[in-house]
This record gives structure tokens, C-alpha cells and sequence, in this order.
């Protein structure tokens, strides 16, 4: 018998997952897990509506609000924007017609849907996932391939627990070395998308592999495989390996026992073959990564933080200088300046690529005994209702609200600009969310793209600060 | 879905690259729950200033590209969010094809599903179209999906790649689910053996 070919990560997710070959090639791949929410479903459930069509599996199906809803106090007494009230209470009707399992609002597990998963056990090793949402990458980092889809798909995994796909192309991004001191998993894949371009990873799913990778915790792997999208990815992976099965292990919705032995056994046939062939490959050095902060309007846009903003003439192709020169004035920078220099108005905390625990956590330790700087408006938002239980018990909360932040509660938030939280026109913005494309934060918002340790030091300093500069007291 | 076989219409040039789902509809304006309507936000922070009225530098606020049916565009449009308030934007705004370098693949996906076609060239051939589209009225491009081919204003015809499976269904217009629950028994008995062998996914 010929010998198999050895084959990576993605090749083994997928191939277990092809229900049929189309002539054509293209597969019929099932779906393990459909998360659902408020945004990018109501169309989806209306198409199934008039075709008369049920949801095929409710049980690998769970919706939850998070884009749209207010992240302060007013949440409890219902929402306020007509059109937003709409779109969560068409969820609301969408889940008790089809059966789908729902997490409401004022549930202490309703968050960010790219945490949740994670964090009930609703997202595990070898599965497929899709949201329709981008960032449905971020579960990628618990071994499985995580993608995310536009509605008309949405409507197609309701519909059949399936979708159409081609395969991928397989890239491997390895990071060998140990981090230096003040950086973290952000930096490292900020560094990355630097190098490898927003459309670096176009038709490629990355595992990201390498000592600064397995030496992450759940966390860190999660931000990793979150901004994959940004770097054009389908999808972004990690291996499974101990850190992950210890994660999983006590997970609610997490196979126990007897069940989650054979699960792991199966988990660790999982990483890639040795001589698996990837189609395109990028190593990095962590010794060589320093503290990044993004300068432009696109994620490819970074620089260290001991950088100054770029000069447009400095750059090889007229396209790119003029696309530089718009940049610069949209954000308000000119060619040579600090980037400590720059001042910032806002200080954002949060999203699904950094508002889980353990980010809320590094925060912390850099405000703790200190005060955000005058002028500046500092805020917290963890990533779930238990992020925010756990934070509150371990007195987080109260380090953040000494210091001068905002403690908020769970949801989207300041990433993506279509809840109460957006920023004003020629707002300045300290950042740990994902995208800083123009008016994502708001219109004419100037957003920078950071870690939540160099967040916090931006809002102590009052301006992007140098987070080595600025460690635990 | 309204099938796509040819489209002779004008080209609106949009020469940037990176051209987000944030740009072609911000986020602000996804909170609706249907499909139509959205033509009006398309482009919205560039097409309308913050008093609201229109910008006339912007492309689509000037004749006669208002009504443009093609767009051109540079490298990795549609990048970013899974919106697929995206192609509705387009779709209702009156764009039924976008001509770039290349696409972010849930755009392109996207795209499909809603009878867009996107189509891309070489960089060289997009600059090209793009002097084309400047032209406006005087200059219509032809999207030919049953030829592959793009027909510039002077005749020359560009031959444009497109998977066949997806032109297939732009064509004729097809439902990917009806199409897929044909297979209904394949997925059923990979639903029984995954029952079997990995109990923990169906809990």
C-alpha cells in the first residue's frame, strides 16, 4: 500500500468534514458549530422563512446579541435605539420560531460570540465553525477550522449544516524564539501582518506555529488566529496541543469523562504531518519583535513604538505614496513625528481580539497604584458576562475604576462603531481591537491599533506610549 | 437570484486599493433587518459629508456614473468585515459587477450569492479599464459571463477567468441550498457515522 501523504492541520480538519465531491471540486463540507448573532441573521432566518425550510440542527446551532447592544447601565432598562431593539428582537422571535438555543442579553454568559465559544466549550479542537462574522478566525486557536460567512451562508448551515467550499491553500507562519519583555501575542501578529500584507494570506488558511506560538496561553492564540482576517487569511490555526486540552477540560459545553479521553485522542492525530508540504511559508524571530502600534488606515500599517510616522516620499510606487499622503492626513500625522508624540483622546479595551481574562488581567497590572492622564477617556470592556464575574473577583475591576477607567460591560463595543460606543470626528484612539480602517470607530475616528499592555500605558500617559517604559510597579 | 449573463452598462472608476466593507458600508448602517434599501449608504462616509448633503468630488454623485452598473477597482477589494450588507449595498445601488486585481474571498464569496460577478484581471488590464470608466458615458464596458469575456469601449476583449460551478449558477440564477439539499442523504448518513464515532459533537 502506498504510503499516506502527510498532511497539515487544515488538510486533516477538512478532509474529515467532506460529506460529498463535487464534480467540479468543490465540497460539501459539514459544519460542527453555527454561532449566530443579531447583525448578519435576520435575513437568513427570513429566507428560511419563505422557503418554508427548518433549521436542520439546532442543537450545533447558539445565537447571542453582542454587535449592536449598549455596554453601560442602560442595557437593563431596555434599549434605546429603535433600529438596534429591532434587530435583537427579531433574534429573539427568529430563536423561539426555529428552536435555536439563545443567550440573552441580561445573561451573565452573553458576550462577544468569539469568546463565548471558547469559553463555554461550544467551540473545541477538529471542528468546523462559522459565524457570520469575520473574526470567527479567533477559534481557530483551539485547533479547529473557524471561518467567517457572509448571510446568504448563514442561511445555508441553517438550512443544511453544510456549506460549498473550495479548498484552501495552506500556509504556515512560524515564530520561533522567546518574546521580549512588553510584548505579547497582539505584537507578535501585528508584526506579522506588517510583513506579510493585508492580502498576505488571500486564499490560505495560516497555522501559526513555533516556540513564541506554543508558548501562548489559550488567549494569545486566540488574538493571533482573530487578526488572520486582517492579514487576508480564510482562517488561522494553532495546533492542539496540552495547553489546549487543559483549556477545554471543564468547559460547560465540553465533552466529559470517558467521552473527552476519545476526544483527545482523536484532538492529538490532529498537527500536522512531519513533511506535510504548506504552499507558501513565513518565519519570524519573537527576539526581533518590539512593541507594535499601527500609524495608518489599513492593519498592514505598523510600526514599532520606538518609530516615527513614515514619510510618503519614502516609499517606492506613486500609488502607495499618494495612498500614504491620504493616511496621513485622515489621521492627522505628519511625515517624522514621535509616535510617543501622538496625543490620545480615547483609550478602548475590548473586542474579540482582546477581552478575554487574561488580557484584562496584563491591563490591570500596568494601571494598578496609577491614574489615567487628564483629558483622556479610558475604557474596559470584557469580552463576556463571566469575563466580567471573573475580573470583578479577582478585584480587577476595582484596580481599573481606581485608576480612572471605565468598568463596562460585555459586548462589542468601540471596535466597530454601530452601538452607543463610537468616537467623534478627529477622535484619537488608543486601541485594542482589530480594524483601523477609516471611520470604523466612528466617522473620521483615528484609531491605533495596540495590545491591551500598551493600551493601558497609552491612557496613563495621555499619549501612545512605550509600554516598557511603563511595567507592573 | 437574478441570473447574470451579459452586462453592457457604465463603469465607475474607483481607483484605490483595499477598498473595505467598512468603505462600502459602515457599519452604522447594518441594523436592518432586510436585504433591500441599502443603495443609499453605499460608499456613505465618501459620498455624503457630515451635514449630509453630497460630496461632488466623490465618483458616484457625478453624472453619469449615478448610474454606474460596473465598478473598477485596484488590489484586495472588499477586504475586511463578513458583511454581506456589502453586495447588497452594490446590488441595490445598481452595481451588478466589480472589475479589480483581486478580491478578500468573503467578499467574493458574497458576491455571488447575490448575482454580482466579480471579475478579476492583471493590475495592467484594471489600469486600462479604469481610463475606460473615466470616459463615462461615452465608454461602456460589456461583461460577457457566457464568453468570459470583458469587451472594452474600442472592441479589444479581455478573457477573464471564473470557477465554473459559480458561473454555472450566476447564469442560470440558481438557489445554492436547493441545490444542496439534493444531497440530502449523503449528509444524513454523515450526520449517522459522526453520531457513532464522535458522540461529543452532537450533545
Amino acid at each position: 500500500m502506498a504510503e499516506a501523504r502527510p498532511r497539515t492541520l487544515f488538510d486533516k480538519i477538512w478532509d474529515h468534514h467532506v460529506v460529498e465531491t463535487l464534480p467540479d471540486g468543490t465540497a460539501l463540507l459539514y459544519i460542527d458549530r453555527h454561532l449566530v448573532h443579531e447583525v448578519t441573521s435576520p435575513q437568513a432566518f427570513e429566507g428560511l422563512r419563505a422557503a418554508g425550510r427548518p433549521v436542520r440542527r439546532p442543537d450545533a446551532t447558539v445565537a447571542v446579541v453582542d454587535h449592536n447592544i449598549a455596554t453601560d447601565a442602560t442595557r437593563r432598562t431596555g434599549i434605546t435605539d429603535p433600529e438596534s431593539r429591532l434587530q435583537v428582537e427579531t433574534l429573539e422571535r427568529n430563536v423561539v420560531e426555529f428552536g435555536v438555543p439563545y443567550i440573552p442579553l441580561l445573561d451573565a454568559r452573553q458576550g462577544i460570540v468569539h469568546v463565548i465559544g471558547p469559553e463555554l466549550g461550544l467551540s473545541l479542537p477538529g471542528m468546523t465553525i462559522v459565524c457570520g462574522d469575520s473574526h470567527t478566525s479567533t477559534h481557530g486557536a483551539l485547533g479547529a477550522l473557524a471561518f467567517g460567512i457572509g448571510t446568504s451562508e448563514v442561511e445555508h448551515v441553517l438550512a443544511t449544516q453544510t456549506l460549498l467550499q473550495k479548498p484552501a491553500k495552506n500556509m504556515r507562519v512560524t515564530v520561533d524564539g522567546t518574546l521580549p519583555l512588553g510584548c505579547t501575542a497582539k505584537d507578535i501578529v501585528l508584526a506579522i501582518i506588517g510583513k506579510i500584507g493585508t492580502a498576505g494570506g488571500t486564499g490560505h488558511v495560516i497555522e501559526f506555529a513555533g516556540e513564541a506560538i506554543r508558548a501562548l496561553d489559550m488567549a494569545g492564540r486566540m488574538t493571533i488566529c482573530n487578526m488572520s482576517i486582517e492579514a487576508g487569511a480564510r482562517a488561522g490555526m494553532v495546533a492542539p496541543d496540552e495547553t489546549t486540552f487543559e483549556y477545554v477540560r471543564g468547559k460547560p459545553h465540553a465533552p466529559q469523562g470517558e467521552a473527552l479521553e476519545r476526544a483527545v485522542a482523536w484532538w492529538r492525530s490532529l498537527p500536522s504531518d512531519p513533511g506535510a508540504v504548506f504552499d507558501k511559508e513565513v518565519t519570524l524571530r519573537a527576539e526581533e519583535i518590539l512593541p507594535m502600534v499601527s500609524w495608518g488606515t489599513s492593519p498592514e500599517d505598523v510600526l514599532p513604538i520606538t518609530g516615527t510616522v513614515p514619510d510618503p516620499s519614502s516609499f517606492a510606487d506613486e500609488a502607495r505614496q499618494a495612498q500614504v499622503k491620504r493616511m496621513l492626513d485622515y489621521m492627522g500625522l505628519q511625515a517624522g513625528q514621535k509616535l510617543t508624540d501622538l496625543k490620545v483622546d480615547v483609550v478602548f479595551i475590548g473586542s474579540c481580539t482582546n477581552s478575554r481574562i487574561e488580557d484584562m488581567r496584563i491591563a490591570a497590572d500596568i494601571a494598578r497604584g496609577r491614574k489615567v492622564a487628564d483629558g483622556v477617556r479610558a475604557m474596559v470592556v470584557p469580552g463576556s458576562g463571566l469575563v466580567k464575574q471573573q475580573a470583578e473577583a479577582e478585584g480587577l475591576d476595582q484596580v481599573f475604576k481606581e485608576a480612572g477607567f471605565e468598568w463596562r460591560e460585555a459586548g462589542c463595543s468601540m471596535c466597530l462603531g454601530m452601538n452607543p460606543d463610537k468616537l467623534t470626528p478627529g477622535q484619537r484612539c488608543a486601541s485594542t481591537s482589530n480594524r483601523n480602517f477609516e471611520g470604523r470607530q466612528g466617522p473620521g475616528g483615528r484609531t491605533h491599533l495596540l495590545s491591551p499592555a500598551m493600551a493601558a500605558a497609552a491612557a496613563l500617559a495621555g499619549h501612545l506610549a512605550d509600554v516598557r517604559e511603563w511595567q507592573p510597579r | 437570484m437574478k441570473p447574470f449573463t451579459t452586462l453592457t452598462g457604465i463603469a465607475a472608476p474607483l481607483p484605490k486599493a483595499n477598498v473595505d466593507t467598512d468603505q462600502i458600508i459602515p457599519a452604522r448602517f447594518l441594523k436592518t433587518i432586510q436585504r433591500t434599501g441599502l443603495g443609499r449608504h453605499l460608499f456613505a462616509n465618501f459620498r455624503f459629508r457630515e451635514d449630509g448633503s453630497e460630496n461632488p468630488d466623490f465618483v458616484l454623485n457625478q453624472e453619469p456614473y449615478r448610474k454606474a452598473e460596473i465598478l473598477v477597482a485596484f488590489e484586495n477589494f472588499g477586504c475586511g468585515s463578513s458583511r454581506e450588507h456589502a453586495p447588497w449595498a452594490l446590488l441595490d445601488f445598481g452595481i451588478r459587477c466589480v472589475i479589480a486585481p483581486d478580491f478578500a474571498d468573503i467578499f467574493h464569496n458574497n458576491s455571488f450569492k447575490n448575482g454580482i460577478l466579480p471579475v478579476k484581471l492583471p493590475r495592467e488590464v484594471c489600469e486600462k479599464l479604469m481610463e475606460d470608466a473615466r470616459m463615462g458615458g461615452n465608454a461602456r464596458l460589456s461583461v460577457d459571463l457566457e464568453r468570459q469575456v470583458v469587451v472594452r469601449p474600442n472592441g479589444e476583449e479581455i478573457p477573464f477567468e471564473v470557477d465554473a460551478f459559480r458561473r454555472h449558477c450566476l447564469l442560470n440564477g440558481l438557489d445554492d441550498i436547493g441545490q444542496t439539499l439534493e444531497h440530502k442523504d449523503s449528509i444524513d448518513s454523515y450526520e449517522t457515522r459522526q453520531r457513532a464515532s464522535q458522540p461529543w459533537l452532537f450533545a
